[in-house]
């Protein structure tokens, strides 16, 4: 048999089970039986079976250049190195919906065997929502984008997979990353769907429901980190952001994520913000299906005049069906969904996570509207517009200074309310350090009112987030006598998804920082260097003296490579090449550009054009200063959220823990409270 | 009305308040910030209406139009709407070294402002070369603006 049939037939193995057990599970779910669990979760075990089967059989394809099979055709080639070709399994359309498809099979694995002994009918409702969403990508990849087709007679060699996407070892682990933050996002849907069915928001929904929650947005997190810097260290044009629609499509649903992982914690602790919180919820599968959507359908590339795929009208039905369905859930559960609690005092944490949700959702707004306007435009007025990054820097910018400040007030207020004077005794000391960095910035040149606001306000965070992670520790070493270490590890483990949290801010604090400093003190020259003139370019204390200028072959493509001599400020020397790929599929050059980094600044150096006689060269010359904190922050997202997800090994002291409201003083002052726990 | 139900209209009517004001100012921003898309001989048309705001000019390099300027870091050429003789061009000037792919016949687009009648400032020159590449489908990142020979000025 083929590869193609034998695929296509895992496929539609995948389509079925999936099917089969959505149906069943909110069949016995609705009807509040428990003897379809074993069934749902059978049909769990065998989506992610078949989806895993259909995968290798693929990958196996690529690697031995079946090019009968119509993906391998489409994104094969012989020269590709071994390492590119498996990874395009994910480079193209078909590929990539496939891959989604084992990543949406590893996380229902995952789930049905994490909560395989709770409640069945539950279970069987949440485990059947996905396993429908399953049934719509299983349909996807078995109709509109099946990557099994037959080629006959089959070609001998393929074009390769696009020449973007094997030009940096960034795309081997980024897309994986973001797939993992994207598809993960449908096992909270799944739990709040079921949830919202039955009528109870209860903590054996929410524990899950916030914890899978968590997991995704750990991986969209570093996704998103990863996607931009390999566009800063493969596109050459010196930027790491462009609110491009399809850095939009992975943005808004991190937006939305991290407003339901902040709004949980009220709902939590006061029974406020239940409808809130649960659309939230919805909102962020839905913002991932819009995503992948505006990133598939062709419909966000057209002014680019590339090709279209067939998918476009399917999704915008699944599309619509789960907005219609997630609209109707939550107008019939409102009574539900009523707070049970009324908002006791502005000067408390759960007003700062308000008005941190509110944030986020005005962000969301703006950046969805600028995403999609110009697909409105065209559409009703046939006018080709695209939103120029102003607008969005102009709306997101205040948006996130706020988001800053929120992050340094928020954990330093206590539940429930406080008194004005404590307020100003807990925020003096953070303000005067936040005051304090701006004050240092100024003395040492910098100007500008938005970043030094920026840095200030990164300083005033920081400050605060550092007293809340060590405070608990440092009050067990007075009333314990705890070792610096051990207490730090039980004060981590006591509360430790707040600990991870704050891990996390201090990531996203570098990133404030990083993003301000590299775009509002960046420098940049274009500058020709000839072979052997002597010549040399000079940017911020840098001296580039060109050595030679390289043609070369690889299996997979040709380059030119320039080899260029560069003096830091400090004096210390060090070689560079900065060049251009050429693959066969296609003509354009690829840019490689070569990046000097320090954590103060990088020094940025992408080759723009070679001359006719090969012995001139220009280039693009950035300094960005702070910019690898953005990447940098990268440990801090994953420990973070690692600390916070990582199951616990005491399960009902930390349910107990984690649901039941401590008294109203303990986020005041959580070391207290944690010390006489 | 209980003091509850009061708090919450309240509450209510800030949000719808706050909501409106800042759809109205991410609608002004929008217009203020649109970049329109047009060919040489719809900047034309448009006459003075095609000055405000910014244009991405889309065309092709007019075979034997370019005058690179080294010493002086200035490129002129034509943009024109197709490969036809006698297609309708405008005259751009550009500060900024032309990139690898930029010659006679190629397709590109200036990003910038029409000066009437028939000049063109470039802030920004984008080739945009071959039809049969394929856009980074899987989901990643610019690739169409960014990754074809932008140069910034």
């Amino acid at each position: 048999m083929s590869s193609s049939s034998i695929g296509y037939g895992f496929v539609l193995g995948a389509l079925i089970c999936a099917a089969f057990g959505g149906v069943v599970g909110l069949t016995a779910g609705m009807l509040r039986r428990d003897a379809g669990f074993v069934w749902v979760r059978r049909a769990a075990y065998a989506f992610f079976g078949c989806m895993l089967l259909a995968n290798l059989t693929m990958v196996q394809a690529l690697v031995r250049h079946d090019f009968s099979v119509s993906y391998v055709a489409q994104v094969g080639s012989r020269a590709t190195p071994l390492v590119f070709t498996v990874v395009s399994l994910w480079s193209a359309l078909e590929g990539s919906i496939l891959f989604w498809g084992v990543i949406l099979g590893i996380y229902l694995l995952a789930f049905t065997l994490t909560h395989r002994k709770d409640q069945p009918q539950a279970m069987s409702l949440s485990i059947g929502t996905m396993l429908l969403v399953a049934t719509f990508f299983a349909f996807l990849i078995a109709g509109p984008a099946n990557p099994f087709g037959t080629v006959s007679p089959p070609p001998p060699d393929g074009p390769g997979p696009n020449p973007l996407l094997q030009n940096h070892v960034l795309m081997i682990i980024h897309p994986p990353m973001l797939y993992l933050g994207y598809v993960g996002m449908t096992v909270p849907f799944g739990v709040a769907v079921a949830a919202l069915l039955r009528g109870e928001i209860s903590e054996a929904w929410m524990a899950p429901l916030r914890k899978w929650t968590l997991i995704a947005w750990g991986f969209l997190s570093v996704g998103i980190t990863l996607g931009s810097w390999w566009a800063y260290a493969v596109l050459g044009w010196g930027g790491y952001w462009a609110w491009d629609p399809v850095e939009n499509a992975s943005f808004l649903p991190w937006l939305t994520a991290t407003a339901f992982i902040h709004s949980t914690m009220v709902q939590e602790r006061k029974r406020m913000l239940r409808a809130w919180t649960m659309t939230l919820a919805l909102a962020t599968f839905l913002l991932t299906l819009l995503g992948t959507f505006m990133t598939r359908s062709g419909v966000f590339n057209s002014v680019h005049s590339f090709t279209q795929s067939d998918i476009g009208p399917t999704f915008l039905v699944f599309i619509g069906i789960t907005l219609l369905a997630s609209l109707g859930l939550l107008a019939v559960r409102g009574p539900v969904l009523a707070a049970q609690e009324g908002l006791q005092s502005p000067l408390s944490r759960e007003a700062t996570i308000l008005v941190n949700n509110l944030l986020f959702v005005a962000i969301t707004f703006t950046v969805l509207l600028g995403t999609l306007w110009p697909v409105v435009n065209d559409a009703l007025r046939g006018v080709r517009v695209s939103v120029g990054e102003p607008y969005f820097n102009t709306m997101a910018v205040p948006g996130g200074l706020a988001v800053l400040f929120l992050m340094g007030v928020g954990p330093a207020l206590p539940w429930g309310a406080s008194e004005p004077g404590a307020v100003v005794r807990q925020l003096g000391v953070p303000m005067l350090a936040g005051g304090l960095v701006t004050a240092i910035c100024v003395a040492f040149g910098l100007r500008g009112g938005l970043p030094l606001l920026t840095f200030g306000l990164a300083g005033f965070a920081m400050a605060v987030t550092l007293r809340e992670l060590f405070l608990p520790a440092r009050v067990r070493m007075a009333e314990k006598k705890e070792g610096p270490l051990t207490a730090m590890v039980r004060s981590a483990q006591r509360a430790r998804r707040r600990f991870g949290g704050y891990i996390v801010h201090i990531g996203v604090i570098a990133v404030f920082a990083g993003v301000a400093a590299s775009s509002s003190y960046r420098q940049h020259l274009t500058g020709t260097l000839r072979q052997g003139d002597g010549k040399t370019l000079t940017l911020g204390g840098y001296t580039l003296a060109l050595k030679e200028i390289v043609n070369g072959q690889e299996p997979h493509r040709t380059f030119t490579a320039t080899r260029l001599l560069v003096t830091a400020p400090s004096g210390a020397t060090q070689e560079i090449a900065p060049r251009m790929n050429f693959y066969e599929r296609s003509t354009d050059p690829i840019p490689t550009p070569a990046v000097r980094t320090r954590a103060h600044e990088d020094l940025y150096v992408s080759l723009l054009a070679v001359n006719e006689a090969g012995d001139s060269a220009s280039f693009n010359v950035w300094i960005f200063p702070l910019v690898a904190w953005i990447w940098g922050s990268l440990p801090f997202i994953v420990i973070g959220s690692l600390i916070a997800a990582w199951p616990s090994s005491r399960r009902s002291g930390q349910r107990a823990g984690g649901a039941v409201a401590l008294p109203a003083g303990e986020g005041q002052s959580g070391g207290a409270a944690q010390g006489a726990a | 009305m209980n003091t509850q139900t009061k708090n919450r209209l309240y509450a209510l009517g800030a949000l719808a308040a706050a909501g409106a004001a800042l759809a109205y100012v991410a609608m002004s921003r929008l217009s203020d910030n649109l970049v329109y898309y047009y060919t040489p001989s719809e900047v034309r048309a448009k006459g003075e209406a095609a000055t405000q705001g910014t244009v991405r000019l889309g065309g092709i390099v007019k075979p034997g139009s370019i005058v690179w300027d080294e010493a002086h870091t200035h490129l002129a050429f034509e943009v024109a709407d197709n490969h036809q003789a006698g297609a309708s061009t405008l005259k751009v000037s550009a500060k900024e070294i032309p990139p690898q792919m930029f010659r006679d016949g190629i397709g590109v687009l200036v990003e910038g402002a029409y000066v009437p009648p028939d000049s063109f400032t470039s802030q920004r020159l984008i080739v945009k070369h071959s039809n049969e590449y394929k856009p980074p489908k899987d989901g990643e990142k610019p690739s169409l603006t960014t990754a074809q020979g932008v140069s910034e000025p």
